[in-house]
C-alpha cells in the first residue's frame, strides 16, 4: 500500500512591537533578566491587561496578507494551566472568535501550485522563560531548581494554524520558509528562530493514498530549524507507516524534538491532555476592528512573496524564483539589469556566498560587474562581489585597473613561462593539447589572476603552434 | 502665626460626616493631620472590640478628609492582603487607580479594613485575620464582605470608606451597620489594582454616613481609566443632591424582591414605611414584577462568580510573591501553598468554578448562567421602562449573630439574595438606612438604570432627610 502523509502546521511569531501585548514594558531581547517587568506581566493582584493597538493592527495586516477574513468581533479568552512561566495561571489567547479566519497561501512547487488553507491567525501573549539549573541538558526533568525570567512574559504572539493540506516534509519546509519571508516583509516580526521569535509545531499523520480520512496524528514540538523540521517530519512519517504496516495503531502524543540525538521522544500522551478551562476574558472588551482600518491596512499590503515567486518563475524557473524570494534577494534581482538567468545565478551562487545584505548593494554597479564577468578573472569577480556591499563600490575598479588585457603586457610573461617549462612545451607540441590549461594556470599565477584568460589563451595557442 | 496654638475643636468622630469634616478643614478649625490623629485615637479606643482594621497608617499624606480603604484595594507601600493568608506581607509597588484618585484628592489613608477573604462572604467571618464586629452590637456581624469598612464608619473609626461589591458586599454591610452604601454601575469605577474576585461583577464604591458624602466620594473615584478597558466616561457629572422631595419620580416595588422567603417582618415593616414616606414626598409608587431575576439571580451568581474566581485566584501560586510553602517539587509547592494559604470559602469557590469551567460542563454551567444573566438584564430593563427606580430591602435580615451561619454556606449566601439580582444586570444600587428592627438597622435598596447614580443620590438624599435616621449606634451615643 502507498501512504500519503498529512501535515498541518501551527506557527508562532513574535510581533515586533515596541512594548508588550498587555502592558507597556519595553521588549528588548537580551535585556538583563527580569528587568522588563511590571505588575501586569508579573500578575500582581488587581493588575489588568490593556491591549497593544500596534499588535492588533500587525495581526490584521498578517491576516490580510494570508487572505483571511478579519472578524467584525474577536474576543480574548483565558487559557488556564499552572506552570511557573505562566504568572497569571492563565494565558490570554483567542479561542472560538479569533481575529483572522479562513485564509490561504499558495505555494508554488515543482508539481504545480499547492494551496494551503489558513484556518486562523490569532493574537496571544507569550509565556515567561524558565531556566532549569543543574540536571541534564537544561530540561526540567532532573533539574535542581528553576529560575524564571519574565522579560518575555507578555510578548505579543501570533499563532497561525494551517489546514492539513501539506503532504510532504519538503513542502512543509517550503511553506515555512515562505511564511517566514512573508512576516518579515510585512515588517511585523524578525521571525528569527535562534531568538525564538519564530517557533512552530507540526501535526503529522498518514493515510492510504487516495483516501481522505484523517487518522490519529502526532505533534512534533520545539523544532529549531526548517531543515530539522523536514528531517523530523520525514522520520515521523516513516515511523507511522511502519506501525500501520506491522498492524499497530498510532497513539496521539506530543514529541519533543531534540536535534542533539535526532530522535523524537514523546512529551505527553493524550491521557494527560490538559483541560484549559477556556473563559472569555472579563477584563477585556471585544475587539471590533473598524472596517475603514481593515481597508486601510489592505491598501498598505505590499506584493507578497508567493505572488512574486509566481511572477519570477516565468523568467527564471520556479526553483530559482523561490530561492530568490525566500532568501530576500529578489528585489535586487529585479533591479539588476542584464541577462535574467545570469543575474539570477550569480545572486543565488557567488553573491549568496558573500553573505552581503542585498539591500546594501548598488544595483547599477552590480549589473556592470555581472555583464563583464566572462571578461575578467574569476578571482577579480569574486573580490568585486565581496566588495559590492560597501557604499562606495564601483565595478569600474575591478573591470579596469586589475585586469591585464594588452597582448604586449602579457607576451613577456608567456614567453618566460614557456622558456621555463621546455618539457611541457615538447609534450604539447607532440599532441598533448590538454597541457594548455597548465600554461594558462602558470600565467595566472604569475599575474596574480589579473591576466585576461581569453587573451592568454590566444597568445599561448599562437606561440605553441610556432 | 504668632497667635499661639488655638484650641483644637472637639472632634466627635462618631457623628462627624465627611462633608462636615471637610468644612472644619476649610474653615481652619482643624487640620487634616489632626483629624487623622483623632481617628487613630478612636481606633486605639474601639478597634480592639470592633476589629475593623487590618492595618493602620501612622503618617498621613494629604490635606483632606481621611479615608479607610478595604484591604482589596492596592495601596502603594501599604500591605494589601484581601483578608487572605496567601497575601500576608504583600506590599503593592503601585496604587490602585481608586487609591491614586483618593490620594490626588488629598484624602490621607487611615488604614486598610478587614474583609471576607478575597471578598467571598457576607459577614467578614471568612477573613483569615478574624471577624469584624458590628458597632450596633459587637455580638453580631457587620455584614460583608466590606464589613471592616462599614464597621469603621459606623464605629466612628473613619469618616468614610471604600468597599467593593461583587454580590452585595457594599450594600449589605452598609445596611447591617446603618450606613449609606453605593454599588456603582459596572464600568464607572476602575478595577485596576483591585484584588480581583469576579471580574465581570466587581465594583468599588463608597460606604458613608450620608448620601451627600456618598456622592462626593463617588465623584472622586468614578470615571474612565485607561488602565481598565471595561471602564467608561460618566455620561454626566456627579451632582451632589439637594432636593428634599421625590416629585415626578415613579418608584416601582418589585413583588419578588419584597416578598422573598426569609425577609424578616421587621425588615419589611421598615421598608414599607419608607415606601409610604416616599409617596408622601411626592413619588408615584406602583407594584412591578421580576419573575425570574430573584429566583435565578442567586444560582447564576454562584456559577459566574466562582468560575471567574477560580481563574482570578490561579495567580496565587507561591512563585512570585505572597506565601510560599515548601520547595523542590513545583507541584507539591503549589499544592501546599494553596492548601495553607487559602481558607475554606475560597477553596470551595475555586472548586465550584473549576468544575463549572471544565470541558463538557462549560455550556451547561457558565455558558447557561451568562444566558440567564441576559434574561435578568432584560427583566430589569422592562421594569425600569415603567419606573424611574425600584426599591426593596437590601438584606432580608438585620445583622445576625457571629457564628450563626458559618456552618451553613447556603444560608450565608442567601443573605445577598436581594442584593445580587441588580448586580447581575450591571445596575447601580444604593442602600440607605431606613429604620430599626429589634434595635438594629434596616437597609433600603434603591435600584436605577445604568448610570443613574445622580437619580439614586437625589432620591436617597430626599428620603434620608425625611427619615432622620441617626447613624450613631445607640449603645455609643
Amino acid at each position: 500500500m502507498n501512504w500519503e502523509p498529512v501535515i498541518g502546521l501551527e506557527i508562532h511569531v513574535h510581533l515586533k512591537t515596541r512594548t508588550k501585548m498587555f502592558c507597556r514594558c519595553e521588549l528588548e531581547y537580551g535585556a538583563p533578566e527580569n528587568s522588563r517587568t511590571c505588575p501586569v506581566c508579573l500578575a500582581h493582584p488587581g493588575a489588568l491587561p490593556v491591549p497593544n493597538r500596534a499588535a492588533v493592527e500587525m495581526t490584521m495586516l498578517l491576516g490580510l496578507g494570508l487572505g483571511c477574513e478579519i472578524a467584525d468581533r474577536a474576543i480574548f479568552h483565558r487559557k488556564h494551566y499552572f506552570y511557573p512561566d505562566n504568572p497569571k495561571g492563565y494565558q490570554i489567547s483567542q479561542y472560538d472568535e479569533p481575529l483572522c479566519n479562513d485564509g490561504k497561501m499558495t505555494l508554488a512547487t515543482a508539481d504545480g501550485e499547492l494551496e494551503v488553507g489558513i484556518v486562523r491567525a490569532h493574537l496571544e501573549e507569550d509565556a515567561a522563560k524558565n531556566v532549569h539549573m543543574g540536571g541534564a541538558g537544561g530540561r526540567i526533568s532532573g533539574a535542581d531548581r528553576t529560575l524564571v525570567d519574565f522579560n518575555r512574559a507578555g510578548t505579543p504572539l501570533v499563532e497561525i494554524v494551517t489546514a492539513p493540506d501539506i503532504h510532504s516534509a519538503e513542502h512543509a519546509k517550503r511553506f515555512l520558509q515562505l511564511l517566514r519571508q512573508t512576516v518579515v516583509e510585512l515588517g511585523i516580526s524578525d521571525a528569527e528562530m535562534e531568538k525564538g521569535s519564530l517557533r512552530f509545531d507540526v501535526n503529522v499523520s498518514v493515510r492510504p493514498e487516495g483516501s481522505d480520512e484523517l487518522r490519529i496524528r502526532t505533534e512534533l514540538k520545539n523544532m529549531n530549524s526548517f531543515n530539522f523540521a523536514a528531517k523530523g517530519i520525514e522520520r515521523e512519517i516513516l515511523r507511522q507507516i511502519e506501525i500501520y504496516e506491522s498492524g499497530g495503531e498510532v497513539v496521539q502524543e506530543t514529541m519533543h524534538f531534540d536535534p542533539g540525538n535526532e530522535s523524537a521522544p514523546p512529551l505527553r500522551s493524550k491521557e494527560e491532555a490538559q483541560d484549559y478551562r477556556y473563559l472569555p476574558e472579563p477584563d477585556l472588551v471585544p475587539l471590533e476592528p473598524a472596517r475603514e482600518l481593515v481597508e486601510r491596512l489592505r491598501a498598505e499590503l505590499p506584493e507578497l512573496p508567493a505572488e512574486r515567486i509566481k511572477r519570477l518563475a516565468v523568467e527564471v524557473g520556479f526553483e530559482t524564483a523561490e530561492g530568490l524570494v525566500t532568501s530576500g534577494r529578489d528585489r535586487l534581482y529585479e533591479q539588476v539589469a542584464g541577462d535574467r538567468t545570469a543575474v539570477a545565478n550569480v545572486l543565488m551562487n557567488q553573491f549568496a556566498a558573500t553573505g552581503i545584505d542585498p539591500a546594501a548593494v548598488n544595483a547599477g554597479e552590480l549589473a556592470k560587474l555581472i555583464e563583464a564577468r566572462d571578461r575578467i578573472p574569476r578571482q577579480s569577480f569574486t573580490e568585486a562581489l565581496a566588495a559590492s556591499g560597501s557604499e562606495d563600490f564601483s565595478a569600474e575598479r575591478f573591470l579596469g585597473d586589475g585586469q591585464i588585457t594588452e597582448t604586449g603586457d602579457l607576451e613577456p610573461v608567456v614567453d618566460r613561462i614557456l622558456a621555463a617549462n621546455p618539457g611541457q612545451v615538447e609534450s604539447y607540441r607532440s599532441g598533448k593539447e590538454g597541457l594548455l590549461g597548465f600554461f594558462v594556470g602558470q600565467v595566472m599565477k604569475e599575474t596574480e589572476g589579473r591576466a585576461n584568460p581569453q587573451v592568454v589563451n590566444e597568445l599561448l595557442r599562437k606561440k605553441l603552434k610556432a | 502665626m504668632g497667635t499661639g496654638r488655638r484650641d483644637m475643636a472637639v472632634i466627635d468622630t462618631l457623628r462627624l460626616t465627611a462633608e462636615e469634616a471637610s468644612g472644619l478643614i476649610e474653615r481652619g478649625d482643624v487640620s487634616s493631620a489632626e483629624l487623622h490623629r483623632a481617628y487613630l485615637d478612636a481606633i486605639a479606643e474601639r478597634d480592639p472590640e470592633l476589629h475593623a482594621y487590618l492595618t493602620t497608617v501612622a503618617e498621613p499624606r494629604g490635606d483632606g478628609v481621611p479615608i479607610a480603604l478595604k484591604d482589596v484595594i492596592s495601596t502603594k507601600g501599604v500591605e494589601t492582603t484581601a483578608g487572605s493568608k496567601i497575601l500576608a506581607g504583600y506590599i503593592p509597588v503601585a496604587d490602585s487607580t481608586v487609591a491614586a484618585r483618593c490620594r490626588a484628592a488629598g484624602l490621607p489613608l487611615i488604614g486598610k479594613t478587614n474583609m471576607d477573604e478575597f471578598a467571598m462572604g457576607s459577614s467578614t467571618e471568612n477573613s483569615a485575620y478574624g471577624p469584624s464586629h458590628n458597632p450596633w452590637d459587637p455580638e453580631r456581624v457587620p455584614g460583608g464582605s466590606s464589613g471592616g469598612s462599614a464597621a469603621a464608619v459606623a464605629g466612628g473609626l473613619a469618616p468614610w470608606a471604600l468597599g467593593s461589591d461583587t454580590g452585595g458586599s457594599i450594600k449589605q454591610p452598609a445596611a447591617l451597620c446603618g450606613l449609606v452604601g453605593l454599588r456603582p454601575t459596572y464600568g464607572t469605577v476602575s478595577r485596576a489594582g483591585i484584588v480581583a474576585f469576579a471580574s465581570s461583577l466587581d465594583q468599588v464604591g463608597p460606604i458613608t454616613k450620608t448620601v451627600r458624602d456618598c456622592a462626593r466620594l463617588y465623584e472622586i473615584i468614578a470615571g474612565r481609566d485607561p488602565a481598565d478597558s471595561t471602564t467608561v466616561e460618566l455620561p454626566e457629572p456627579v451632582a451632589i443632591p439637594q432636593a428634599e422631595d421625590l416629585k415626578g419620580l415613579k418608584i416601582g416595588v418589585p413583588k419578588e424582591l419584597n416578598e422573598a422567603e426569609g425577609i424578616e417582618p421587621g425588615v419589611s415593616e421598615a421598608v414599607n414605611r419608607t415606601i409610604e414616606l416616599g409617596r408622601q414626598l411626592g413619588a408615584e409608587v406602583g407594584e412591578t414584577t421580576l419573575p425570574r431575576s430573584v429566583e435565578y439571580g442567586l444560582p447564576c451568581y454562584y456559577l459566574i462568580a466562582p468560575s471567574e474566581a477560580s481563574s482570578n485566584l490561579a495567580r496565587y501560586d507561591g512563585v512570585r510573591y505572597g506565601l510560599r510553602v515548601g520547595n523542590g517539587d513545583i507541584r507539591a509547592m503549589y499544592e501546599r501553598t494553596r492548601d495553607e494559604g487559602f481558607g475554606d470559602e475560597p477553596k470551595r469557590r475555586i472548586m465550584l468554578g473549576t468544575y463549572a469551567l471544565s470541558a463538557g460542563y462549560y455550556d451547561a454551567y457558565y455558558g447557561q448562567a451568562q444566558k440567564v444573566r441576559t434574561i435578568i438584564r432584560d427583566e430589569f430593563d422592562a421594569a425600569l421602562e415603567r419606573f424611574d427606580l425600584l426599591v426593596s430591602p437590601t438584606s432580608p435580615t438585620v445583622a445576625f449573630p457571629l457564628g450563626a451561619k458559618t456552618d451553613n454556606p447556603l444560608a450565608m449566601y442567601l443573605s445577598d439574595v436581594l442584593a445580587i439580582p441588580p448586580n447581575m444586570a450591571g445596575l447601580p444600587g444604593l442602600s440607605i438606612p431606613c429604620g430599626l428592627s429589634e434595635g438594629l438597622p434596616v437597609g433600603l435598596q434603591l435600584i436605577g438604570p445604568q448610570f443613574s447614580e445622580n437619580l439614586l443620590f437625589r432620591a436617597g438624599h430626599a428620603l434620608e432627610q425625611a427619615l432622620e435616621f441617626d447613624t450613631v449606634p445607640e449603645r455609643l451615643r
